[in-house]
C-alpha cells in the first residue's frame, strides 16, 4: 500500500545553516511516526515545510500517491494535512464552537453564522474520538490539556487525515500527557496518521509506532520502540554516548543554609500561593520540590529569591533574616538563582552575552572600579566562562537572542556557578532542553552539591527530581505535603502525592503514629 | 568558535559606526533620499507654475518640475550653509567681514541645531531606560522660563557664577518635569507618555500665564525682561551672529551621555532595564528608582534646550514659544537609533533643514510646511523599513536566531 504521505529528498537552506539535509519521510495510514531530535536538529523546520509556512529549496511531498505542491497552510489543509502547534492559536474569550470554526465558518441564508450545526459538528467529533471537549466553553475556563482537544478538533472539524502535532506534550501535566497518548492511539485506531515531534525519550517509547532520528538537519536512523532503548536513542540524537543516568554519591551534610518557616505567599489579588509551609536545605544536599505546575512552586522561588515579598512566615539564609529583602542582599549572601524562565527573568536576550555573564556581578570589582565598567576584564571573564561551560555562541560581543536555548541556560548557570556561592535555587533548571544539555546541567548541579552547596531543585519533571534530589518535597495547592527520602519513594507514590493524596505515602512512612491519625 | 577575538579599544567614532550600520545605514540614508524626492515631488504639486507649464505640453511640465525641485533643494542647501561661490570667494579673500557673511547661514544652522541635540539626547537616553519622554517639549518650555527667571531676578553676578546658576535652574526645572510622569509610572504604573503629555499642557500654560502674569515686563506686555548681560551665554561672533558656546555644550552633554550609558555601572543598569525590567530585578537592580531616574536626567537634559535658548538666543520670552523641538527631537533620537552620539549627525540633519528652509521659502516660494513634511516622511519611511526594502529590492536582514527558533516564532505567532 502506498503511504498516506511520502517526502522526498527534501532539503532547506537558510543563510549559514543547512536546516533540513535530502530529507526522506515515509509515514503510513494509521500509525503514528515520531521525529525525534534534538532542539535545533530541524524538525520544526520539517513540519512548517510540510504545513506551507517555508517552501523548500530541493525535494517533493506526496500525498497518497499523487505529489503535491504545499505553498500556504491552506494548501496543507485542502491536502488533508493539519498542525497542532506547540503554542496553541485559540483566543481565550472565544467559545470553543467559535473558536473551532474560525475560518471555516458555516453560515445560515444571509451570512448568519450557523453555530448549531457546528456545535453539532464538534459534539460528534468529540463522541468519536473520545475527546470529551464542551462546544459552548470559553476557552478560558478550560485547562490547557482540553485546549489542546481543541486544536485537535480544529483539525478534524477541517477532515485532516494527517495531524502534525509539534512538542504536544511541553505544556501537560504528567496525567494529561497519558491522557493525550490514550487520544493519539485512539485517532490512529480510527485510520488517521499522526507525526510526532518531540525530544523526550519516554514519550516516544510509550506512544510511537516508528520513530525516526534526526540530527543536523539529517535523518540518522529509522527503528520501532521494540528494538530501541533509551541510551541507544540518545545516543543517535546527539551524536555521542550519553548518560542518562545521573551518578552521585551519599550526600555529606552540613549546616543548615536555608530555613523556611511557616511561609505564606499570596499573589496579587491576595490568593493565597504559598500557604504554610516549613522546610530547610542543608549543605551537602538536594531538596527537590516536586508538583504539577502551579502549585505555588513558582511563587515560593520568586519569594525565596526576593522577586516578590511574603505575606507572613520566616525565612534565613546562613542564618540571615531574609525576609522581605531585595535581590541584591540575597545574591550578595552567595545565593544563586536559576530562574524558571529564562529569557524573561533571567537573560536581558539583546544584550551580548559578556554582559550577560555579569549581569548581576557588574558592579564589584573587578568589574568595576567606582562606577567606570572595565570593559577588559568583562570581556576577559566572558572568554573564560564561555570555554568553561562550553558555550556554544559566535562570540563573546554576539546578543544572547541568536543562542539555542541550551546555550542560553549555560551563560545563566555560568553566570551563577562562577560566583562564590552557598545556595543555589533552581527553578526547571532544564525545560525546553534537549539532552546533551540536560545531562550537562545536571552534572554541574551534582558538582556543586558535592562541593557543599545547598540546592532547592523545583522541577515538573518528575525524572528529574527523582534523579537528583536526596529528599522530595512534594507540593500540592500551596502545601508542602510530604518530605520524603528520595531513595525511599516510588513514582507511583510521588504522582498520588501530586495529585493530593497523602495516604499511602504515609503509610510507607516510619512513623506509625501519623498513619493512625490520617485514616482516624 | 567560542574564542572570537574581539578588540579591546574602541573609539566613540567606530562605536558610532558599528552602532548605526549594525543593520540599516544603507535603509537610513535610503529613507532620507526617498523622503526628498517625494517631498520634491510634493513641492511641485503645490506650485502653480507647474500646473501652467502641464497646461503647455508635458515636456515643458517635466523640465519646469525639475527645475522647480533643484531649486527648492539648492535654496535648501544655500539656506542651510551658504552660497558655495561666496563662501569659496571668501575664503580665497581671506577678509574677515566677507568670511562671517558667507559662513553666517552654516553657523546659524548650528544655533538651530542646539535644541534639536539637547532634546535628541533626552528622549535617547530616556529610550535606552526604557522610557518614552514625550514631554520634552515641554520640559524645554520650563527650562528656558526658569533659566529667564533667574537670568533676569539675580544682578550683580559676575558671569561664571550667573550663567551656571541659570542653567542649573532650567535644569531643575526640566528635571521636575521628567521627575512627576517618571515617579508616577515607577509607583503607580501610569503610563509615562500620557503623563508626559499632560506635564507638556501644563508646562505651556504655566508658561503662559507666567508671561503674562508674574514673569511679565513692566514695560512691555506679554513679554519678560530681558536676562542680565551676566548670563548671556558667549557668543563666539559679533552680532547679528548668533553662534553661542550652547552648542559646544551640547556636544560634550552627548558625549557625557555616551560614556555614562556604555561605560558606567549606572549606563548599564539604564539599560537593562530598558531592555529587559524584569531580569533587572532579577539582577538586583532597582529598576524603579532608574526609572525615576531615567526621566528626571531625560527631563533636565531637555530642560538645557530651553536653558540654552534663552540664555544663548532669545534672552527674554515672548508669548508665541511654540518651538515643536520636543516632539522633532523623538524623531532626531530614532534616526539616530537612540545612540548619543549619533543624535549628534541626526540633530544636524534637521536643525540644517529647519534653518535652511527659510531662504528655501524665500527663494521659491514654497512653505516652510514642507520641511515638516519632508521630516515625516523620512521616519515614515525608517519606521516602516519594508517599504524601502521593497522600493530598492533590498534583502531582509539575516536573522540571528537559528532556523529553528525562527520556524518555531513564525508558526506560532
Amino acid at each position: 500500500m502506498a503511504p498516506i504521505l511520502e517526502l522526498r529528498g527534501i532539503t532547506k537552506r537558510f543563510p549559514g545553516v543547512l536546516a533540513n539535509d535530502h530529507i526522506d519521510l515515509q509515514l503510513h495510514k494509521g500509525e503514528i511516526l515520531a521525529l525525534l531530535g534534538e532542539n535545533g536538529a530541524g524538525k520544526t523546520t520539517l513540519m512548517n515545510i510540510l504545513y506551507g509556512l517555508y517552501s523548500p529549496d530541493e525535494g517533493e511531498i506526496f500525498v497518497n500517491g499523487q505529489p503535491v505542491t504545499i505553498k500556504s497552510p491552506t494548501d496543507a489543509i485542502h491536502a488533508g494535512i493539519g498542525m497542532v502547534h506547540q503554542h496553541f492559536m485559540l483566543i481565550p474569550v472565544f467559545t470553543v464552537t467559535e473558536n473551532v470554526m474560525l475560518g471555516d465558518e458555516y453560515l445560515k441564508f444571509g451570512g448568519i453564522l450557523d453555530q448549531k450545526r457546528a456545535s453539532k459538528k464538534i459534539k460528534e467529533i468529540s463522541n468519536q474520538f473520545n475527546l470529551d471537549v464542551d462546544p459552548n466553553e470559553l476557552i478560558d475556563d478550560i485547562s490547557v490539556g482540553t485546549q489542546q482537544r481543541v486544536e485537535i478538533i480544529k483539525l478534524l472539524f477541517r477532515n485532516a487525515e494527517i495531524l502534525i502535532m509539534d512538542e504536544p506534550s511541553a505544556v501537560l501535566t504528567p496525567q494529561e500527557v497519558d491522557e493525550l497518548f490514550k487520544i493519539m492511539k485512539n485517532l490512529v485506531a480510527q485510520g488517521k496518521s499522526i507525526i510526532f515531534i518531540t525530544h523526550k525519550l519516554r514519550e516516544v517509547m510509550e506512544c510511537a509506532d516508528r520513530i525516526m532520528v534526526i540530527r543536523h538537519g539529517k535523518v540518522v536512523g529509522e527503528v520501532t520502540p521494540e528494538k530501541a532503548d533509551n541510551n541507544q536513542l540518545a545516543a543517535m540524537m546527539v551524536g555521542r554516548p550519553v548518560e542518562l543516568k545521573v551518578q552521585k554519591e551519599e550526600s555529606k551534610l552540613g549546616d543548615v543554609v536555608l530555613d523556611v518557616k511557616n511561609l505564606t505567599v499570596k499573589n496579587r489579588n491576595k490568593k493565597i500561593e504559598v500557604d504554610d509551609i516549613s522546610f530547610e536545605v542543608k549543605a551537602g544536599e538536594i531538596l527537590g520540590v516536586a508538583g504539577v505546575q502551579g502549585n505555588g512552586q513558582t511563587e515560593l522561588v520568586r519569594c525565596l529569591t526576593g522577586l516578590i515579598k511574603a505575606e507572613s512566615g520566616k525565612i534565613s539564609i546562613l542564618g540571615q533574616d531574609v525576609f522581605h529583602s531585595n535581590p541584591r542582599v540575597i545574591t550578595e549572601l552567595g545565593v544563586a538563582h536559576i530562574p524558571e524562565d529564562r529569557q524573561k527573568d533571567g537573560l536581558v536576550l539583546q544584550s551580548p552575552v559578556q554582559d550577560n555573564l555579569v549581569l548581576n556581578t557588574y558592579y564589584q570589582t573587578p568589574f568595576s572600579k567606582g562606577i567606570v565598567i572595565q570593559p577588559k576584564v568583562v570581556e576577559e571573564n566572558a572568554k573564560n566562562l564561555v570555554n568553561a561551560f562550553d558555550i556554544r555562541t559566535p562570540g563573546i560581543t554576539s546578543a544572547v537572542i541568536g543562542l539555542s536555548g541550551g546555550n542560553q541556560q549555560k551563560v545563566i548557570v555560568a553566570r551563577e556557578f562562577s560566583r562564590p556561592i552557598k545556595l543555589l535555587i533552581a527553578s526547571q533548571p532544564t525545560r525546553g532542553l534537549d539532552v546533551g544539555s540536560i545531562e550537562y546541567i545536571h552534572r554541574r548541579m551534582i558538582e556543586k552539591r558535592d562541593e557543599g552547596c545547598a540546592i532547592l531543585l523545583v522541577s515538573t519533571e518528575l525524572d528529574e527530581v527523582m534523579q537528583l534530589a536526596d529528599r522530595i518535597a512534594v507540593m500540592f495547592r500551596g502545601k508542602i505535603l510530604s518530605i520524603v527520602d528520595a531513595d525511599m519513594v516510588t513514582k507511583e507514590d510521588l504522582g498520588l502525592l501530586m495529585a493530593g493524596i497523602t495516604a499511602d505515602i504515609s503509610a510507607k512512612k516510619r512513623k506509625p503514629k501519623k498513619i493512625r491519625e490520617i485514616v482516624t | 568558535m567560542a574564542n572570537q577575538p574581539s578588540k579591546t579599544i574602541k573609539n566613540p567614532i567606530k562605536i558610532f559606526y558599528e552602532e548605526v550600520s549594525k543593520n540599516s545605514i544603507t535603509i537610513i540614508f535610503l529613507a532620507i533620499f526617498t523622503g526628498l524626492v517625494l517631498g520634491g515631488i510634493m513641492a511641485a504639486a503645490t506650485s502653480v507654475e507647474i500646473y501652467t507649464a502641464f497646461g503647455t505640453s508635458f515636456g515643458e511640465g517635466m523640465r519646469a518640475t525639475v527645475e522647480l525641485i533643484w531649486k527648492t533643494y539648492s535654496s535648501l542647501f544655500i539656506g542651510a550653509f551658504g552660497t558655495p561661490s561666496k563662501m569659496i570667494e571668501a575664503l580665497r579673500g581671506g577678509e574677515s567681514k566677507a568670511m562671517l557673511a558667507a559662513f553666517k547661514p552654516f553657523f546659524e544652522s548650528l544655533v538651530v541645531t542646539t535644541p534639536y541635540l539637547f532634546t535628541g539626547l533626552a528622549i535617547a537616553m530616556g529610550f535606552r531606560a526604557g522610557v518614552f519622554n514625550i514631554g520634552a517639549e515641554g520640559q524645554l518650555y520650563m527650562g528656558s522660563i526658569m533659566a529667564g527667571w533667574a537670568g533676569w531676578t539675580f544682578k550683580g553676578l559676575p558671569p561664571i557664577v550667573h550663567i551656571p546658576l541659570a542653567m542649573g535652574i532650567g535644569m531643575l526645572a526640566g528635571g521636575l518635569w521628567g521627575f512627576f510622569p517618571g515617579w508616577l509610572k515607577a509607583k503607580t504604573g501610569a503610563h509615562e507618555v500620557i503623563n508626559t503629555i499632560m506635564m507638556n499642557y501644563i508646562a505651556f500654560n504655566l508658561a503662559e500665564y507666567l508671561i503674562a502674569g508674574p514673569f511679565q515686563d513692566p514695560k512691555e506686555a506679554f513679554k519678560t525682561p530681558f536676562i542680565q548681560e551676566s548670563a548671556h551665554l558667549f557668543r563666539f561672533f559679533e552680532s547679528p551672529m548668533r553662534f553661542h558656546i550652547g552648542f559646544f555644550i551640547a556636544i560634550a552633554m552627548a558625549v557625557l551621555i555616551w560614556y555614562m550609558l556604555f561605560k558606567t555601572t549606572w549606563g548599564f543598569e539604564f539599560r537593562s532595564v530598558g531592555l529587559n525590567p524584569n531580569a533587572s530585578k532579577y539582577a538586583g537592580i532597582n529598576s524603579t528608582l532608574i526609572t525615576i531616574l531615567a526621566m528626571t536626567i531625560s527631563g533636565a537634559v531637555a530642560g538645557m534646550a530651553g536653558a540654552t535658548e534663552m540664555l544663548g538666543v532669545t534672552f527674554r520670552q515672548t508669548q508665541s514659544l511654540s518651538t515643536g523641538y520636543g516632539f522633532d527631537a523623538i524623531a532626531v533620537a530614532l534616526l539616530a537609533k537612540n545612540h548619543p552620539l549619533a543624535v549628534i549627525i541626526t540633530a544636524m540633519l534637521f536643525g540644517f533643514m529647519r534653518s535652511g528652509s527659510r531662504v528655501m521659502q524665500l527663494r521659491t516660494g514654497i512653505p516652510i510646511d514642507i520641511i515638516s513634511i519632508l521630516q515625516a516622511l523620512i521616519i515614515f519611511f525608517i519606521a516602516a523599513p519594508a517599504i524601502i526594502r521593497t522600493i530598492y529590492r533590498l534583502k531582509e536582514p539575516s536573522t540571528t536566531l537559528e532556523p529553528e527558533t525562527a520556524a518555531g516564532e513564525k508558526s506560532n505567532g
